[in-house]
């Protein structure tokens, strides 16, 4: 077909974002002369470690055409029952455990509700969400968590060869899950349920077993960020992780995932968690109004998808 | 002189691959009930489509009631008073019945509130003229009426359009007995009152039940026309058939043992079908649209589930609970829509052909890429698949390309028995041929081929045996010295007994 004319609109989804991203940084490197500090840097690193986490997760449910809303309140009831329980004396190593077998299972229980009750994504994790939220209030009885042990605190805010502790959490998630997508069946299957469910079907593949999957997965990774979000507020906060859904979608779909399914990366998800802790944190410098990182971030999301419909309709 | 209700003329229409109709011209005039008959593709659909305006034609003429109309659209169709009732119900099943018989032009209050008594009293009255007033509330939603009942609300929504031309496309597919009759005493008093009435059916005795004429066509073009009174069935059938392929693709091949055996296998579409598949054998499968083929295909390869019957592969009772368990049982399944069922259209050339193989190119789930890439090139280098590269996206593909991967990913897992459903469908000349020889190849090498098609010589040209279907039901094996026209279509449509075949 044409193809000569298409070659012409290389814009792809990952280059706009790297020119956000560059724009950005050139940006805010000459209006702040802090932005190119090194505690800045790694303040950016330790603030984006666990939204970058909550992305990739967001972006391995996506892929299959799927959605998972439980996000915050499970990264906040994963908060406050590890808090209790280090408080109340376990072992911190023992309470990580938990909370990471228990927040698997939840997104196993989304994966059994999706697939087996066929209930759609959106509204059985609309549930859970809601389910976690109430359950951390209960358990909390909606007041913080105090009392937990310095080195928590310690670990959040030190660093390995440069790098913060918590970027480290991110940058080994972004190379497995990036791993497992390219290389593993499993990846496959992802991408195969999220084309076409009844081709992957015809096919031989399990679509109960990867549904199941991909839910848990998500499901530890938000264990995982509830983990070191604990130990990042250094206390349990039974209203953490309200709206970090919503910034999980939103780092997704900038790094060109598609909720029709079948497309997106983990690196692209980290790309398009970077360029919203980028605008975070530049508002910060900036003296700009907290309010508006809200609005400007909303307005590079539509902008972004938006550049990449019309180019996939020249495409096709 | 009779006036004409419509008239195409010269009409011709083509899709990709496909010439649908040509040169065209059909005529029907005011108070005529006009059958309209041929075989799958003959181009029925497609002619009933342009008059209704969902295609435009290529070229051509369309008049309505004398007046030419230039560019024919739903909305203006349906203005000039031609209503159409298809066989897959177009109607809101959330809707009551009220609704759906005046949706689109729901009587008015204030001009933006719809008048609930008005429209009640409307449907009432419209269910009162094909005499189910007592039988169909009007309050009740669609979906929980039964299928021919709902068959009747279609009836009911196109004659409340006080519609000239009224159009049935297979609509006794969904009726039952009763409301066939009733569809009958309904056309007639269409016809009475001087209205027109296409009306499309593969079951010719009801033709000479209910109309005045019949037109037949053939791959597109237009055969005969004549009263039902100058003809008969058998005449029909010959008008209908009678057609060639370019080249003889039949080769010779050693047919070795059973492979495959069916035996009675019943679920919601299947009334109980057997038969056997041997070695390097390809065994066409021919019926007419609805009569179980594609649903034959499915619960063979375990994705829909059978109900009643038992399946032997290679002397020994398999249980196909899923398309894992058949793929594992080497069976290969090229679904009819390859694009809904067959590929995942956002993935590349290579990672649609290793999917069912996956498994067995990795180690510890770890895949070998260079297995993959291989096996992928080996494909498309044997298939002769025309893509820039492996890791393109088939959805760029070209149809005949996009049914080699599928048929590619079969010859990756091994398959020794494979169904084709309509595997040339929609694909042009030099990609169908390449495919038959692509399945003489394979029968050649062992491999049992199933190779569905509604298109006759294609399946006498190639296959060893043709099995027909009608109704759920295998009714016939016809060894390749016995295959004509004639008797695969007599098969496929006449009831032993003669008499109007229902589903209940």
């Amino acid at each position: 077909m044409n193809n000569k004319k298409n070659r012409k609109f290389t814009f792809n989804t990952q280059i706009v974002l790297l020119l956000i991203v560059t724009a950005l940084w050139v940006f805010l490197s000459i209006s702040s002369s802090y932005f190119l500090t090194y505690e800045n840097i790694a303040n950016i690193m330790r603030q984006m470690a666990i939204q970058g986490i909550l992305a990739v997760g967001e972006v391995v449910v996506i892929i299959t055409a799927g959605i998972d809303l439980s996000v915050g309140s499970v990264v906040a009831l994963v908060n406050i029952i590890m808090s209790k329980m280090v408080v109340s004396g376990t072992p911190i190593w023992i309470s990580i455990l938990s909370v990471l077998a228990l927040s698997t299972g939840i997104g196993l229980v989304n994966g059994v509700v999706i697939y087996d009750m066929r209930v759609p994504a959106f509204i059985a994790t609309l549930g859970m969400m809601t389910i976690a939220r109430g359950a951390t209030l209960l358990i909390s009885n909606g007041s913080n968590v105090f009392g937990l042990p310095r080195s928590l605190a310690t670990f959040a805010s030190g660093s390995f060869l440069g790098i913060p502790n918590l970027f480290w959490f991110l940058l080994l998630t972004v190379v497995a899950i990036e791993f497992m997508l390219r290389n593993t069946t499993f990846g496959k299957y992802i991408y195969a349920l999220g084309s076409n469910p009844e081709a992957a079907r015809l096919s031989g593949v399990n679509l109960r077993l990867v549904t199941y999957g991909v839910y848990a997965l998500a499901g530890f990774l938000w264990g995982l960020g509830g983990v070191l979000e604990t130990s990042r507020l250094w206390m349990g906060v039974p209203t953490t992780g309200t709206g970090y859904e919503l910034d999980a979608i939103a780092a997704a779909v900038l790094g060109g995932a598609s909720l029709f399914g079948a497309e997106g990366n983990a690196i692209g998800a980290f790309f398009g968690a970077l360029v919203m802790i980028t605008i975070y944190n530049g508002a910060v410098l900036l003296n700009i109004n907290p309010f508006w990182q809200r609005i400007l971030v909303g307005i590079i999301v539509i902008v972004t998808v938006a550049i990449d419909q019309i180019r996939k309709r020249r495409e096709t | 002189m009779d006036k004409y209700a419509v008239q195409l003329v010269n009409i011709s229409k083509s899709f990709p691959g496909v010439q649908a109709l040509k040169d065209v011209t059909f005529t029907l005039k005011e108070g005529e009930v006009k059958a309209l008959v041929g075989e799958n593709g003959a181009g029925k659909s497609t002619l009933i489509k342009i008059l209704t305006g969902a295609y435009v034609p290529d070229k051509g003429e369309i008049y309505v009631f004398g007046k030419k109309v230039e560019r024919m659209t739903p909305i203006i169709s349906e203005n000039l008073g031609i209503s159409a009732v298809y066989q897959n119900l177009v109607l809101a099943p959330h809707l009551t019945v009220a609704e759906n018989i005046v949706l689109g032009s729901e009587p008015r209050k204030m001009r933006i509130f719809v008048n609930k008594s008005k429209m009640l009293e409307k449907a009432r009255k419209v269910l009162a003229e094909v005499g189910y007033e007592n039988i169909i509330d009007p309050n009740e939603k669609l979906g929980n009426l039964p299928v021919a009942q709902q068959g009747i609300v279609a009836i009911a929504r196109a004659l409340s359009r006080k519609a000239k031309v009224v159009i049935f496309d297979e609509p006794t597919a969904v009726l039952a007995k009763r409301e066939t009759e009733e569809l009958f005493r309904i056309i007639k008093d269409l016809k009475e009152r001087g209205v027109s009435v296409i009306y499309i059916s593969h079951r010719l005795e009801e033709i000479f039940e209910i109309c005045d004429t019949v037109y037949v066509s053939k791959d597109g073009k237009f055969v005969g026309e004549m009263p039902v009174s100058e003809t008969d069935e058998d005449k029909l059938i010959s008008m209908m058939v009678g057609r060639k392929l370019r080249k003889e693709i039949y080769a010779k091949r050693n047919i070795g043992n059973v492979v495959l055996e069916v035996e009675n296998i019943k679920n919601k579409k299947l009334k109980g079908c057997s038969f056997f598949m041997r070695e390097g054998e390809i065994v066409g499968l021919y019926g007419l649209v609805g009569s179980g083929r594609t649903e034959l295909a499915r619960a063979i390869f375990g994705a829909d589930p059978i109900e009643e019957g038992k399946i032997q592969m290679e002397g020994k009772p398999v249980h196909v609970k899923s398309p894992s368990h058949a793929i594992k049982a080497s069976l290969a399944l090229v679904p009819e829509d390859r694009r809904r069922h067959g590929l995942a259209l956002k993935l590349s050339v290579r990672d649609n052909i290793n999917l069912p193989i996956y498994k067995h190119i990795s180690r510890l789930s770890v895949i070998n890429h260079f297995m993959e890439r291989s096996i992928a090139n080996d494909f498309v280098k044997k298939l002769r698949i025309k893509t820039p590269s492996i890791s393109t996206i088939v959805m760029h593909l070209s149809g005949g390309n996009q049914q080699k991967v599928v048929i590619a990913k079969w010859l990756a897992s091994k398959s020794k028995i494979f169904i084709m459903d309509e595997p040339t469908n929609g694909i042009d000349v030099g990609a169908k041929e390449e495919i038959y020889h692509l399945m003489n190849e394979l029968a050649s090498e062992g491999a049992a081929i199933l190779f569905i098609s509604s298109y006759m010589p294609e399946l006498m040209g190639i296959c060893d045996r043709i099995l027909v279907m009608r109704d759920g039901k295998i009714v016939g094996d016809v060894p390749r010295e016995e295959m004509t026209e004639e008797k695969l279509l007599t098969l496929a449509i006449k009831e032993k007994n003669g008499e109007v075949s229902v589903n209940e």
